[in-house]
């Protein structure tokens, strides 16, 4: 019987996982022996697969924040790569930031996602030891940056379709990093990614380490995927600073609401795309159908707005971040809003509209 | 110490003393010399013998900046309503809140307002590193976005002192969202051709230089301020060496050609005049 729920091997299962694995043990005692005495187990191994499932289904439904942030990390996690190989037709990468070198932690290209031709935009991880080295465990130099919005200021010009996909753990904190000026190069990208002239989906796949994860995550619309973790600093970080000790992280994970649920009520990312039972890694298949979907839909949306109303939507939809989490907040941001309206008709007696005020 | 207050001393020793009455003597990190902190606040908060530039609250910063008086505060009331209801180490975000306001005597880590600086009618946003480290929430994100707007709308220059420690872990993802708030609201300024001058004191890190910090038409910096993108402890662990000396300091990010000019706290005002009506249309 194929096992669709749980294609990965035993030592691949994270530590809260004892009990799906235990069941994978059992299953393939019962398949060895089927296979040396001939006796049909078939029913015993359906019950025990019925019996993961349900494992499964409990396990995932209740994950804590700190496992979230294990399963965001799995070293079986589908991975840009993955998304290229398997959702991206005809990918033709781009390299280099014209003016530093080419930073492999963020690939940049031009692709087909279902009929749409879209300039691809996200940050690798690396599947091996070779790889992670190259491309610097996902953790982005400033020429990365630099690079995206070479770019996208191309897309833009061709009037291309923007798809961001996150996974990095944060931007690189070393010396090169900060000569070359990785908080500018960031910060250029956050000011220019707002006023783009083309849709821009921004998808956190797995790991949405702050700034780093930032410096290619504004756009018109930010998804995230169900086990993804989104966050001001890492639950390691947080923990040392605050706690004073790094080994405090699920408590920091708790406090800090940064798995995809938390962060839909907080109003920051627009929706959360499902994934497979046990997690992507369990499926990578129907998880970047998933995704690739929510692009496909998405985009489908964003192409019917027109490009000025896109733009006044996306500055809106920044300017509510925060402001959203308390009616205080909102009632005196309108205030003031008032206050700026009614001083602008004083200064110019020509302005037409000044929004009537309730 | 009576003695020496009374004759003609000119606010500080070279030799340090073992009593001292609680804040009527302040040691310079700079040079280790002992002041006097009256000479030191007269002197702008600068240390007279080595020019090392003290951190000062946003009240003090603009009392030095704006003409006497001018600045008008906007939302000066505005608090954070904890949208995470943080808690760490039994206590919570909010009594966090309650402690710093009453230490540094401002509401959050940001003023904004209108003012004038030499006659120019100015915005102004002024960052107070006594309050949570200047630290960038979600109050800090919409004023400044606010401030940015009312420069938009009133077509007057954008003055910004940063000082802060980077995005405010205590409102997570919040947090987070204010540095791509506050950057678009600077793009907008700038796609309206309105000037923004980015003014970087002690200390600039994290995701505030990441955002609008980085922005300005103009960057100016304090002296030896510490201005960066990660924190030095954290770069040093992941690379396992020492840092060089003077790394991340104002004269470091002016060799690497992210800052145009360092200005001494005193001349502050004179230059952002000039800067001004240079860019005036």
């Amino acid at each position: 019987m194929p096992d669709t729920v749980n294609n990965i091997a035993a030592e691949d299962h994270l530590d809260f996982e004892n009990d799906v694995a235990d069941l994978d043990r059992q299953m393939k005692e019962l398949r060895r022996l089927t296979s040396i005495k001939g006796i049909d187990y078939s029913a015993e191994t359906r019950r025990l697969h019925q019996e993961q499932v349900a494992q499964l289904k409990r396990i995932y439904s209740n994950l804590t924040p700190w496992q979230t942030v294990q399963v965001a990390r799995h070293p079986k996690r589908p991975i840009l790569t993955d998304y290229l190989h398997l959702m991206v037709k005809d990918f033709r990468e781009l390299h280099g930031d014209r003016s530093f070198g080419n930073d492999r932690a963020i690939v940049t290209g031009l692709g087909q996602i279902g009929r749409e031709k879209v300039l691809i935009v996200g940050q690798n991880k690396g599947r091996n030891t070779k790889e992670k080295v190259a491309c610097n465990f996902g953790c982005p130099n400033p020429e990365g940056y630099r690079k995206a919005m070479a770019k996208m200021k191309f897309a833009e010009k061709f009037g291309i379709p923007i798809v961001t996909l996150i996974d990095t753990p944060g931007a690189y904190p070393g010396i090169g990093a900060e000569e070359r000026g990785q908080a500018q190069a960031i910060a250029v990208n956050l000011a220019q990614m707002s006023r783009l002239r083309v849709p821009i989906i921004c998808i956190v796949i797995g790991e949405g380490g702050s700034g780093g994860a930032l410096g290619i995550g504004v756009g018109d619309r930010l998804a995230m995927l169900e086990f993804a973790y989104y966050s001001v600093i890492s639950p390691e970080g947080c923990a040392a600073i605050l706690w004073r000790d790094g080994s405090q992280a699920p408590l920091a994970a708790e406090a800090l609401k940064l798995t995809s649920k938390d962060i839909l009520k907080l109003g920051v990312i627009d929706a959360v795309i499902p994934e497979p039972l046990g997690g992507a890694h369990r499926n990578l298949h129907d998880n970047i159908y998933n995704v690739e979907q929510y692009i496909i839909k998405t985009l489908r949306d964003l192409k019917r707005t027109k490009l000025d109303n896109l733009l006044e939507n996306r500055y809106k939809k920044l300017r509510s971040i925060g402001a959203a989490s308390s009616e205080k907040l909102r009632r005196k941001t309108q205030a003031a809003a008032d206050r700026i309206a009614v001083a602008l008709q004083a200064i110019s007696p020509r302005s037409k509209k000044v929004p009537a005020k309730v | 110490m009576g003695k020496e207050a009374k004759s003609n001393w000119d606010g500080f020793s070279l030799k340090p003393r073992r009593e001292m009455p609680e804040g009527l003597w302040m040691g310079c990190p700079g040079c280790k010399h002992m002041l006097y902190r009256s000479s030191v606040e007269k002197n702008l908060s600068v240390c007279p013998e080595c020019d090392y530039h003290f951190r000062i609250g946003a009240d003090v910063r603009i009392k030095h900046l704006a003409d006497e008086d001018s600045f008008a505060e906007t939302l000066g009331d505005l608090t954070s309503s904890d949208p995470l209801g943080f808690k760490f180490r039994g206590t919570t975000y909010k009594q966090r809140l309650r402690d710093d306001e009453k230490k540094s005597g401002s509401k959050e880590a940001i003023r904004i307002g209108k003012a004038f600086i030499k006659g120019r009618g100015v915005v102004l946003a002024v960052m107070d590193p006594n309050f949570l480290m200047g630290s960038m929430g979600s109050v800090v994100g919409e004023k400044f976005s606010i401030a940015a707007e009312m420069a938009v709308e009133e077509k007057l220059p954008f003055v910004a002192i940063c000082c802060s420690g980077g995005a405010r872990m205590h409102e997570g993802v919040v947090s987070l969202g204010q540095m791509a708030k506050t950057s678009a609201a600077i793009a907008r300024l700038d796609e309206s051709g309105g000037l923004f001058i980015s003014v970087l004191t002690d200390p600039t890190t994290g995701g505030v230089t990441a955002s609008f910090a980085m922005l300005g038409d103009c960057t100016i910096a304090e002296p030896g301020a510490m201005i960066g993108f990660a924190g030095r402890r954290t770069i040093a662990e992941t690379i396992k060496i020492d840092l060089p000396e003077g790394f991340q300091t104002a004269e470091f990010m002016l060799e690497h050609g992210f800052v145009d000019m360092i200005v001494h706290r005193k001349d502050l005002r004179n230059e952002i005049a000039r800067l001004i009506d240079y860019c005036h249309k």
